[in-house]
């Protein structure tokens, strides 16, 4: 019986990090996602090249985007979310 | 002086990557760990609702015919329905899971709009080719809310709901006038504007 409630409280650790790492990679993989396009496309960056560019064009920074957006969600939900999630499951867990 | 429209369409583009990263990440916690912070709840309806109201401007100011404007419009009309349905939800104000079919609704409507709107062949020019997989994107992504209406909980369907967005916004990302591939591929679409 001890074993097979040791197999389920690792099976059930396993699922619950796979779930708050799989929340914490969605932020670093979209700002690598960004990051690979700026190298693929490095055109796309106007501020690298920004002689004769109009405001449009330098304000407009597909890959920068990404990026940001990446970050943004790294830093301001995903550390939250994964605190929820953990006191969602210990609550479950009861 | 105006921005071009493939720029609007690249801050669309982030729109819809922030709308598929905010569903994805609810999939993946679930409802209850989502719903632990009430503002959490109202930020992908809501970001929903204020696309819809950015599309006004868009109507207005990029009216290059009646059927653009008549799409845009359309367009503006059926994301605003949509965040206003979800976010009605999400307060408790509505009841019905059945609201949520109006975010099935927006996708069909913007599937007919971005059809209907792009006149030439899928090979007559990028801008076509990315006009004509859109509009099958949504007519196919329209089947995510729509099983979502009836079943809410699903993963996999909140998941193929979340990476419809994020496909979205690839597309989006891709319209590009200048590209030395897939630029105009028609001769009679004539010499690349820049």
């Amino acid at each position: 019986m001890e074993s097979h409630f040791g197999t389920e409280a690792v099976a059930h650790l396993r699922q619950r990090s796979l779930r708050a790492t799989a929340v914490n990679l969605i932020g670093p993989l979209t700002m690598l996602a960004g990051v690979v396009w700026a190298f693929v496309q490095p055109y796309r960056l106007t501020f690298l090249h920004p002689h004769g560019q109009g405001f449009w064009w330098l304000f407009a920074e597909p890959p920068l985007y990404v990026i940001l957006v990446g970050l943004v969600f790294a830093v301001s939900l995903a550390p939250a979310l994964i605190h929820d999630l953990e006191e969602e499951e210990d609550a479950a867990e009861g | 002086m105006l921005p071009k429209a493939e720029f609007v369409h690249w801050w669309f583009a982030t729109g819809f990557l922030i709308l598929g990263l905010l569903l994805l990440a609810e999939a993946l916690v679930g409802e209850a760990a989502w719903r632990r912070r009430p503002w959490r709840v109202y930020l992908w309806p809501s970001f929903l609702f204020a696309m819809g109201v950015l599309m006004w401007p868009v109507m207005v100011f990029y009216t290059n015919s009646t059927i653009h404007m008549l799409a845009h419009g359309s367009w503006a009309q059926a994301m605003m329905l949509a965040g206003a349905a979800e976010l009605g939800l999400a307060r408790g104000k509505l009841h019905s899971p059945y609201w949520r079919l109006t975010t099935a609704g927006a996708f069909l409507v913007s599937a007919a709009a971005i059809l209907l709107h792009e006149q030439n062949g899928w090979f007559y020019a990028r801008a076509a080719f990315l006009h004509h997989i859109l509009g099958w994107t949504f007519i196919v992504g329209a089947a995510f809310p729509l099983i979502r209406a009836f079943r809410p909980g699903s993963v996999a369907v909140r998941t193929g709901l979340a990476l419809v967005f994020v496909v979205t916004a690839v597309f989006l990302y891709s319209d590009r006038d200048s590209a030395s591939i897939f630029g105009h591929i028609s001769p009679l679409a004539g010499a690349q504007h820049r």
